[in-house]
């Protein structure tokens, strides 16, 4: 199977280890994934708050870039993968402002460039059959908090990815890979990462509240798949007691799977996950 | 309800066009709105806000045109778009506190919440001039800029020595197509 790959900017910087971490796996369940050449920033919170024609030309040049290559287009960063996908709806749907994209970009829409998140690919086109063959180290022991954040799934006729209000993807993947996962509330809460810079205060309170309602859910540490909610979820946590470890699911795929480059990935957290896996014997 | 003030009404202060500006800039019906307050009890910056979501819609509805674009609710909104999917008239209200900011910056209003949409300007000029963010420089300017240097430091450093923040930033081949994409949309087509 082979895939095109967007990996967007925090991939190359504060989420290093969810950029070696997708690919690790991927390679382990024979995905391949291309990069696709000189890809630019997809505008992230900023372009959309200030200007709507720059929020769809900068990801609609992303997907120029994509559609030529022949394969579905694989995006990690949620924070990307919906602007990319939101461009794509308007490209699709709105034929003035279609044409308006394609003259400032420079390109023809082909509209069959299919854009996906890789918990979609896992589930849908791999199969959880084939990851459960993989393990070799199942996560006995451990309990977390699947973390979805809010644009993975929503809007759902964008995203068009698991149920908005209750998504179990990611649950259904730590199942298979032998942790536990806890049912609770807040799931799809917002963490507010795009205010994380400019109103600290907002964003502290959301994200001690996600990590006390984990905690109490029984949860270990939380699990996520977005850069963004995981470094604000790290760096923004007021929680009491223990810091609460919050790891990318590729992380725990790529510890069960036995990967050896997992250990270096642990080893790049504000908070260290290495005392908790540690006491259950799986680090 | 606490943020929730009352919407004490000035005939003087009643812009009659503002709903239908809104409705055509975002693509939705704002007077299919007969708040009942899903979401504001869904949103999580309502705490934060100087008007819950279902104000915003109400002051829209009523022509509180001055008002609403100096608020600092509109440059709150985290687009988590919470309220727009348990909307019962289907009012993508994300969308709309999108194009109320848009209009706050074109009409020239002084902005409520001014740290943030420096904070956005300084975003985009480094895609405009690198094609991909840099995290550093982000941070780096932002921090001077708003006077808070300290605040994150430590775990600046941390990431750095981790190496999750690379200090040399890279530039696209196709920096003169990004160029190209900030000329145009920046002419004042923001819709």
């Amino acid at each position: 199977m082979k895939f095109s790959y967007y990996p967007g900017c925090s991939l190359h910087a504060t989420a290093v280890e969810y950029g070696s971490s997708v690919q690790a796996v991927f390679k382990t369940l024979d995905v391949e994934l291309v990069e696709i050449p000189d890809w630019n920033c997809c505008g992230a919170s900023s372009a959309h708050n200030l200007n709507y024609m720059l929020s769809l030309c900068l990801p609609a040049r992303n997907i120029a870039i994509a559609q030529g290559q022949g394969q579905a287009l694989v995006v990690p960063c949620v924070g990307c993968l919906s602007r990319l996908k939101i461009a794509d709806g308007v490209l699709r749907d709105d034929p003035a402002r279609r044409q308006a994209v394609e003259n400032i970009v420079g390109f023809s829409y082909s509209g069959d460039l299919r854009i996906l998140p890789p918990l979609a690919i896992i589930g849908d086109d791999v199969g959880l059959e084939q990851v459960r063959e993989r393990v070799r180290k199942p996560l006995e022991g451990l309990v977390v908090a699947c973390y979805y954040g809010c644009l993975l799934v929503r809007p759902p006729e964008i995203a068009q990815f698991d149920d908005p209000e209750h998504p179990q993807s990611m649950d259904q993947l730590m199942e298979a890979l032998g942790a536990k996962t806890v049912e609770w509330s807040w799931s799809t809460e917002c963490c507010g990462a795009a205010l994380s810079l400019t109103r600290r205060d907002i964003v502290e309170h959301l994200v001690t509240r996600l990590v006390d309602t984990a905690r109490q859910a029984g949860a270990q540490m939380m699990v996520t798949a977005c850069p963004l909610c995981q470094v604000n979820l790290e760096m923004r946590q007021k929680a009491e007691g223990e810091r609460f470890p919050v790891l990318y699911f590729t992380e725990l795929m790529g510890l069960a799977f036995g990967l050896e480059e997992t250990e270096r990935w642990l080893g790049q957290h504000l908070v260290s996950p290495l005392p908790l896996l540690q006491s259950l014997s799986l680090a | 309800m606490v943020n929730e003030p009352s919407l004490k009404v000035v005939p003087e202060q009643i812009n009659l066009s503002f709903v239908e500006q809104v409705n055509l800039a975002s693509g939705q019906v704002i007077q299919r709105c007969y708040h009942c307050f899903k979401c504001t009890a869904g949103c999580p910056i309502t705490p934060f806000m100087d008007y819950g979501p279902d104000r915003v819609l109400r002051m829209v509805q009523l022509g509180l045109k001055d008002r609403l674009m100096t608020s600092s609710t509109i440059w709150l909104c985290a687009a988590c778009e919470a309220c727009a999917i348990r909307c019962p008239n289907d009012i993508d209200i994300a969308r709309v506190m999108d194009v109320l900011r848009h209009m706050a910056l074109e009409e020239g209003y002084p902005i409520g919440e001014k740290t943030i949409s420096n904070f956005h300007r300084l975003y985009l000029a480094l895609i405009q001039r690198f094609g991909r963010m840099h995290e550093a420089t982000l941070m780096g300017i932002h921090k001077l800029r708003s006077g808070d240097l300290f605040s994150d430091l430590g775990a600046g450093m941390r990431l750095f020595f981790m190496g999750k923040l690379p200090l040399l930033p890279h530039r696209i081949k196709g920096i003169k197509e990004i160029g190209a994409i900030f000329e145009q949309t920046m002419k004042g087509a923001t819709r």
